[in-house]
């Protein structure tokens, strides 16, 4: 099979909370339509039917449609401004810089001319949303094309007033020149006074990655100043004229309902605005104390039930199988050859079992968002990774029509896959009409781990079959509930059998930066390390062995290189592991040290030497800092992020109680970028962060020859065996 | 009740009429719109409410406004000579040492109170006193090398 084959487009299993029915659904409101203004500048570049750009796999909820109006991508200004209009965000992963970098190098303009709109519903193009590392792929494609188109228009623009061949004319550092004639105009000066559309060509022929001038440089994070002087307004940090700042009452335990709410004595106190509606309470005051101190004068009681804890939440998983297929539609099984055959003829057979606990986001800011209304309307400024899903929840939750709703994304505090939905815009809003006034909502750290969603926790089985010459020859693979992502093995196997099965869950669950890629890799990387011990062979050689595919051999080769993984010696409680995989189209390997002690348990992770290649580098600079951040958030999953849970609350739901990697945990890293200057570029967002957990617990393995098969490995230090 | 609070913040006098108990972070914040050092836990976990008060990182989120109405205090936002970025925040541009950024005032706040008592750390120096600060999108490596560059600005401008 091809691996590096087009990244699947299909929505993943794992994205639970893409297909989660609303929390609150508000009463009947008035209906009226709005139809939103264009914008009244030069629409520049414009799509007949903006689908073919939209990425597939549209959300379930609510049958999702793509609209079909004529949507504006890019602007050429008489002011010398070039504005670029995308529907996706910034969540730190840098695209306010990368995007801008790709409508540079195809306009011909500097990076310092180019504003980015995005996420903003009323003004960009409508897109599904920030995730899956499809930005790099689907979006600066998008925007190169259109930038393109716009080269192609001006360059057209000023072969005409010169009255000279378009193919004399260069386009470049924001002006057309005819070097012939020696002549030169400005772009600002060929729009002016001119209402110019153009459309985008089915086949541009695009700078290819060799030629790039801007692209594949380190340009600088965009607007790094703002941030350095406080002066970027995050969502938590919006305020409007008369905002009040809202506060909603948590029910008592998942799934709890509301008995009695006496709301009388916050009703009293100036100032606030107490709504209830069904399930829903909530109050909005001048100040955030008076907020806090209404809120906890409101008395409740819930009605709650016995629910599973994590300790027997494996077990749970397993038994809990919901027989229907996957509903997303993403394949959930693959099967190849025989496995009940290969396994029942085989020399040797093995099998083992694998676990991820649930782990939260943890995003540095939590969900915020500020609404307002204006008669039927509203604008709700928030940070959500989904600004056209969170305008589609609202239009749900409010019943009005999505026309009536604008989203608003500041560039905003992370994400990681937790910002999908939009349930702090939904609470904003309710109260918000309820006050007729603006009201921000700012979920507490307590509130953004109990009431936002988690990484699935997931069972993993694999048996598998050696035959005489050390060469697999069976795989047997079955992943419940922590997801479908990277599940399929890039490895030579005859007979293979892979099967995701789709469980209940105890906890809200969704999608987690690389989904279920990490455990799967985990399991996979770890299983195949048991393997080559079985076989009595290098892990890098027994890996190899099986592979065919080139890339992947390079990232393996490149990673143990740099590592120095052929002199490695393991011993005196030093180990060294190796792993790596494919996934969204990027390539990773990972080499890891660990230092054990196995007198006080420590476990330090030394150094990690990570090779990744994802096509032609768009940004070296942020490629290294994606890498070096992915392996850092994985240190956390790997070693001992857990969330616990009993009886439907979170215990250990704050910073004091779960445990971050912090600057005593990180490792030297080293990257090793391979350049694939004639491949596409592929997304870097997510795959660097799976090879780390394998390559970790196979260097622990290395050293002490204890095999962790559970993630976290050591929540509480290497326990003695 | 709410009494008038006077607070002196990057060199102004602000009033907040206000509880003693409140915690400074709101007080910057809420009343003062002072928004550039950041809620992230509320326990003083995190750091990304750090603010220097008399010179001394403090974790805002944690600090009774009463306890430091007395004192100078100095936040992000009062960093900077006017367009003249402190040696830190260069560093942390120069270093590209951000990704969503959300920490990075709290970063820089308190590299400013640890170079402040100890000019030239080593790594496991910086280290040590910046664990306190999470950073979640995991730019710690980056973080350590603009503190570096900031020493050696700082005392290059110094000889």
């Amino acid at each position: 099979m091809s691996v590096n084959a087009n990244p699947q487009l299909a929505m993943e299993a794992e994205r639970y909370e893409l297909r989660a029915p609303a929390r609150y659904w508000f009463a009947l409101d008035r209906r009226d339509f709005f139809k939103f203004l264009g914008s009244g500048a030069v629409v520049f570049c414009v799509l007949k039917d903006a689908r073919g750009f939209q990425e597939s796999g549209a959300a379930q909820r609510g049958g999702e449609g793509l609209p079909t109006a004529i949507s504006a991508w890019l602007h050429v200004g008489e002011n010398d401004v070039v504005t670029v209009y995308t529907g996706k965000v910034e969540v730190g992963q840098n695209i306010r810089t990368s995007l801008s970098q790709a409508v540079a190098e195809e306009l011909g303009v500097p990076v310092g001319k180019i504003q980015m709109v995005m996420g903003d519903t009323k003004l960009t193009p409508f897109d599904m949303g920030t995730f899956g590392s499809r930005t790099t792929p689907t979006m600066n494609l998008q925007l190169r094309r259109v930038a393109s188109a716009a080269r192609d228009l001006l360059v057209d623009l000023a072969a005409k007033q010169w009255n000279t061949d378009r193919k004399k004319l260069v386009a470049s550092d924001g002006k057309v020149t005819d070097p012939s004639g020696q002549r030169a105009i400005e772009y600002a000066q060929l729009v002016k006074g001119h209402q110019l559309t153009q459309q985008i060509p089915a086949e541009d022929p695009l700078i290819p990655a060799t030629d790039w001038t801007i692209q594949g440089k380190p340009v600088p994070k965009i607007d790094a100043r703002d941030f350095v002087t406080g002066k970027h307004r995050y969502p938590y940090d919006q305020k409007l004229p008369d905002m009040l700042y809202g506060k909603v009452l948590r029910p008592a335990a998942y799934g709890a309902t509301l008995i009695s709410a006496d709301t009388r004595a916050a009703e009293q106190m100036p100032g606030v605005v107490v709504v209830r509606d069904g399930n829903f309470v909530g109050v909005a005051a001048p100040t955030p104390e008076l907020a806090s101190r209404a809120l906890s004068a409101i008395h409740a009681q819930w009605k709650t039930e016995p629910q599973t804890s994590n300790r027997e939440l494996f077990d749970y998983l397993k038994k809990n199988e919901v027989e229907d297929s996957d509903p997303t539609g993403a394949p959930a099984s693959y099967e190849t050859g025989s496995v009940e055959k290969a396994l029942a003829s085989a020399e040797q057979k093995s099998q083992q079992t694998y676990m991820v606990n649930y782990i939260a986001h943890a995003p540095l800011e939590p969900r915020s968002a500020t609404a307002q209304w204006s008669r039927d309307e509203v604008t709700v400024w928030t940070g959500t990774q989904r600004p056209f899903g969170v305008q589609r929840e609202l239009a749900e939750a409010f019943r009005i029509a999505p026309e009536h709703v604008r989203v608003l994304m500041p560039d905003t505090g992370s994400a990681y896959g937790g910002k999908h939905t939009g349930e702090t815009a939904i609470e904003a809003a309710r109260l918000a009409r309820a006050a007729k006034r603006p009201v921000k909502v700012n979920w507490t750290r307590e509130e953004e781990f109990a009431w936002a969603y988690f990484r699935p926790a997931g069972v993993i089985d694999i048996a598998a079959a050696l035959d005489k010459n050390g060469a697999i020859s069976a795989w047997d693979f079955h992943n419940y509930n922590s997801g479908a992502a990277a599940m399929r093995t890039f490895y030579e196997i005859p007979n293979q059998r892979i099967v995701f099965h789709v469980t209940r869950s105890p906890l809200r669950q969704g999608s987690y930066r690389g989904l279920a890629a990490t455990a799967n890799h985990f399991a996979r990387e770890s299983f195949m390390d048991e393997l080559a011990h079985q076989a009595k062979m290098d892990p890098l050689e027994f890996r190899l062995k099986h592979l065919k595919n080139e890339r992947l051999r390079a990232v393996f080769e490149a990673a143990a290189a740099k590592f120095g993984w052929s002199t490695a010696k393991n011993g005196g409680g030093r180990g060294f592991g190796i792993a790596g995989g494919f996934e969204k189209g990027g390539n990773v390997a990972t080499c890891a040290e660990v230092a054990v002690d196995r007198q006080s348990g420590d476990v330090n992770v030394v150094r990690v030497v990570t090779a990744f290649e994802c096509g032609a580098i768009v940004n070296p600079d942020n490629l290294r800092n994606q890498i070096e951040g992915a392996n850092i958030m994985g240190l956390g999953g790997a070693l001992f992020e857990a969330v616990e849970f009993a009886n439907g609350k979170i215990l250990n739901g704050r910073f004091s109680e779960y445990r971050l990697p912090r600057f005593s945990d990180v490792p030297d890293i080293d990257t090793v970028m391979l350049d694939r200057k004639d491949l596409p570029s592929a997304g870097a967002g997510e795959t660097p962060l799976v090879g780390l957990a394998p390559a970790v617990g196979n260097a622990i393995f290395a050293a002490t020859g204890v095999r962790l098969r559970t993630l976290p490995m050591v929540p509480s230090g290497l326990k003695a065996s | 009740m709410p009494k008038l609070t006077q607070l002196n913040v990057n060199g102004k006098t602000y009033s907040a009429d206000v509880d003693g108990e409140t915690s400074l972070l709101t007080v910057l914040r809420d009343h003062f719109d002072l928004t550039g050092s950041k809620y992230g836990c509320g326990e003083g976990q995190c750091g990304a409410c750090t603010v220097l008060v008399d010179g001394m990182p403090r974790r805002s989120c944690i600090t009774p406004v009463a306890a430091v109405a007395q004192k100078k205090i100095v936040t992000i936002e009062g960093l900077a000579q006017g367009e003249q970025l402190h040696p830190l925040q260069q560093a942390f541009v120069d270093e590209g040492a951000m990704q969503c950024a959300y920490c990075t005032p709290g970063m820089i706040m308190s590299a400013a109170g640890l170079l402040r008592s100890k000019p030239s750390p080593s790594i496991d120096e910086i280290s040590q006193f910046m664990e306190g600060n999470i950073c979640r999108c995991g730019t710690h490596p980056r973080i350590i090398a603009a503190i570096q560059r900031a020493s050696r600005t700082i005392k290059e401008s110094r000889s």
